[in-house]
């Protein structure tokens, strides 16, 4: 056997904490110890996850501030429910139908991905930023007056209202405007999600161990340099960007299908601050931080619920407490010692 | 030596570039042979790193022609120039800081290292092979500034020496046909010099390529420059062989300022 290198030991660790969080999960949700609300906050955490390790794809690793994810993610999971409503007769297995249905989010996400990655990819810094943002504002806009039915003769769309859609007696809206999407049967389970962050994980730690993931972060770290050694950098870019975009539609479909009602509104610019946030304080680039950040700060405010109005409160000084723990690093070394004094074993931190 | 040989890899002619009202660069020629080590001097701010510039197409030229190895590089950008041969190190250097020095090297055999974004994700055979390959010419090119033992060490915490060598190395991974080396001398000791003198030669043999170099480390140019062009507000004044170049007037005028009666 070969010695493993320390980035695939490093990955087998990420795989290892993701399915050790499974089965104890599971295990807590079969033995019947887990509160409804923390146990319906299973599958938010994965879709979660994915979110915030897909932008760390854009933000850590291509160098890229983008602020319109939730985008992606809105329109991966419409699409997804149009898929899984309007196969609901036709195939009966409830685990194809969401396979089907995440494939289609994260294909229409990576087409939008593709779209919109043209021409804000030729943006550098903050205009990168403002400009996703505005673009994750606009699929939300869009969203907002979408309407797609299907009946007999299949699906049918209108940007105006429900009436326009011109079925047939008998035909169901699917996506009601701003109303969204009504009555989704629920199909997304903790294991499916589980098995997506897997696989999203698979396909960002293996990308970025190769010649493609290799060129993609010389590019963040010197332009200049990368296109003097031959590096096409629309390239690279776009990779990262559609890529990230197809994972951000494949958690929309995974999160959508666990809810009966999703609404555009959802998916705002709050929701891709939330996942930003994830990213900058799990670390930028750390695949780890990211998975750990978005797990803890999204049971946070569920956890908090006892303590009423002053959940906000406590949840921004955590927000402030980690900001100042992971990135100073005094207060790292005196926390790191802290820990150690705790647990009884030698720090591990360094200044 | 063939008479091949000595056909030019470069060849520029009148090349030129304004910024505004200031002509930075104008009716600059040379012509560099295939295996030729050529230096390019001037005071500070002449235009030479602006002449580098303009070769590898950081900057479009406004006038003039580069033909290279026959083919006229009009029309390529930067990313295209490299391609067709020219590789370059830079003034202030620029390395990937946060990759490890291997993967700066791998960065310079991108173009020779084919397989896509999905064999890497599957890590079909193809990866297996190809990286194996990349890995192996890596530290041989490494071995050229025995830089092998630093493999897995990060660009950004090497020494500064260290980081000017392995501008070099990358350079050269991409297999140019010139290379163009930006003050590889910099920040370096009298002794790192004479051994960079001897590396920089043992570069152009083993790999049969032509070497244009800015410096103003005099030993190092005098030393293995076989042709020297000297530029001074963006025009050449000189051209010639090291000891027509240290006898020249304009040049030591151009250096030292003029002379008002008094011999050098």
């Amino acid at each position: 056997m070969k010695k493993l290198s320390k980035s695939s030991r490093s990955s087998f660790v990420n795989y290892a904490i993701v399915i050790i969080f499974y089965i104890i999960f599971q295990t807590l949700v079969s033995a019947g110890k887990l509160s409804s609300s923390l146990s319906g906050q299973l599958i938010p955490i994965c879709t979660y996850v994915i979110m915030a390790l897909a932008l760390n794809l854009v933000v850590g690793i291509s160098g890229e501030l983008s602020l319109g994810h939730a985008g992606f993610m809105s329109v991966g999971a419409f699409s997804g429910v149009v898929v899984a409503t309007a196969l609901q007769d036709v195939i009966t297995l409830s685990p194809l139908r969401l396979i089907l249905a995440i494939i289609t989010g994260a294909v229409i996400a990576a087409i939008a991905g593709t779209i919109i990655g043209v021409p804000v990819l030729r943006l550098q810094g903050d205009y990168l930023a403002i400009v996703t943002l505005a673009f994750g504002e606009i699929i939300k806009n869009v969203m907002n007056c979408l309407y797609i039915g299907a009946d007999s003769h299949g699906l049918h769309f209108s940007m105006k209202d429900g009436n326009s859609l011109n079925m047939e007696t008998g035909g169901t809206v699917i996506i009601n405007g701003p109303m969204g999407a009504l009555g989704i049967k629920k199909i997304s389970t903790f294991l499916s999600a589980i098995i997506l962050v897997l696989i999203v994980l698979f396909i960002i730690q293996n990308l970025v161990n190769s010649r493609a993931g290799r060129a993609i972060k010389a590019i963040r770290d010197n332009r200049i340099a990368a296109e003097s050694c031959g590096l096409n950098i629309m390239k690279y870019k776009m990779m990262a960007f559609v890529l990230s975009a197809a994972m951000a539609g494949a958690a929309g479909a995974l999160y959508a299908l666990n809810y009966s009602t999703v609404v555009p509104k959802k998916f705002d610019f709050n929701t891709s601050i939330l996942i930003l946030v994830f990213v900058v304080l799990g670390g930028i680039g750390n695949l780890r931080g990211s998975i750990i950040a978005a797990a803890i700060l999204t049971v946070l405010p569920e956890l908090l619920r006892q303590f009423q109005d002053y959940r906000m409160l406590v949840y921004a000084i955590v927000l402030i407490l980690v900001m100042i723990i992971t990135n100073n690093s005094k207060a790292k070394e005196v926390f790191g010692k802290t820990l150690a004094k705790i647990f009884k074993r030698p720090a591990k931190g360094q200044a | 030596m063939s008479e091949n040989d000595n056909r030019p890899v470069l060849e520029v002619s009148h090349l030129g570039i304004d910024f505004g009202g200031l002509t930075a660069v104008d009716d600059f020629n040379i012509s560099i042979a295939k295996t030729e080590i050529a230096g390019l001097i001037g005071p500070n701010g002449a235009g030479k790193t602006t002449i580098f510039n303009l070769l590898t197409k950081v900057y479009q030229p406004g006038r003039g022609k580069i033909i290279l190895d026959g083919k006229d590089t009009a029309k390529m950008n930067t990313v295209q120039v490299n391609r067709a041969g020219i590789a370059r190190t830079f003034q202030n250097i620029r390395l990937f800081d946060k990759l490890t020095v291997e993967d700066n090297v791998k960065i310079g055999l991108h173009n020779h290292n084919e397989y896509g974004m999905w064999s890497g994700i599957f890590r079909l055979p193809k990866y297996w092979n190809e990286e194996k390959k990349s890995h192996e010419k890596a530290l041989d090119l490494l071995s050229i500034f025995d830089m092998a033992d630093l493999a897995n060490v990060t660009a950004g915490s090497l020494p500064y020496g260290a980081q000017r060598r392995l501008e070099i190395v990358r350079a050269l991974a991409t297999e140019p046909k010139v290379l163009l080396l930006d003050e590889p001398a910099a920040g370096m000791n009298p002794s790192e010099t004479a051994e960079l003198m001897e590396n920089i030669r043992k570069i152009r043999d083993r790999f049969q390529i032509a070497v244009l170099l800015i410096e103003h480390d005099m030993s190092l140019v005098m030393g293995i420059c076989e042709g020297i062009a000297v530029l001074n507000f963006g025009r050449i004044i000189a051209k010639g062989t090291p000891a027509q170049i240290q006898n020249n007037p304009q040049v030591i005028e151009a250096y030292l300022g003029k002379k008002k009666g008094v011999k050098p």
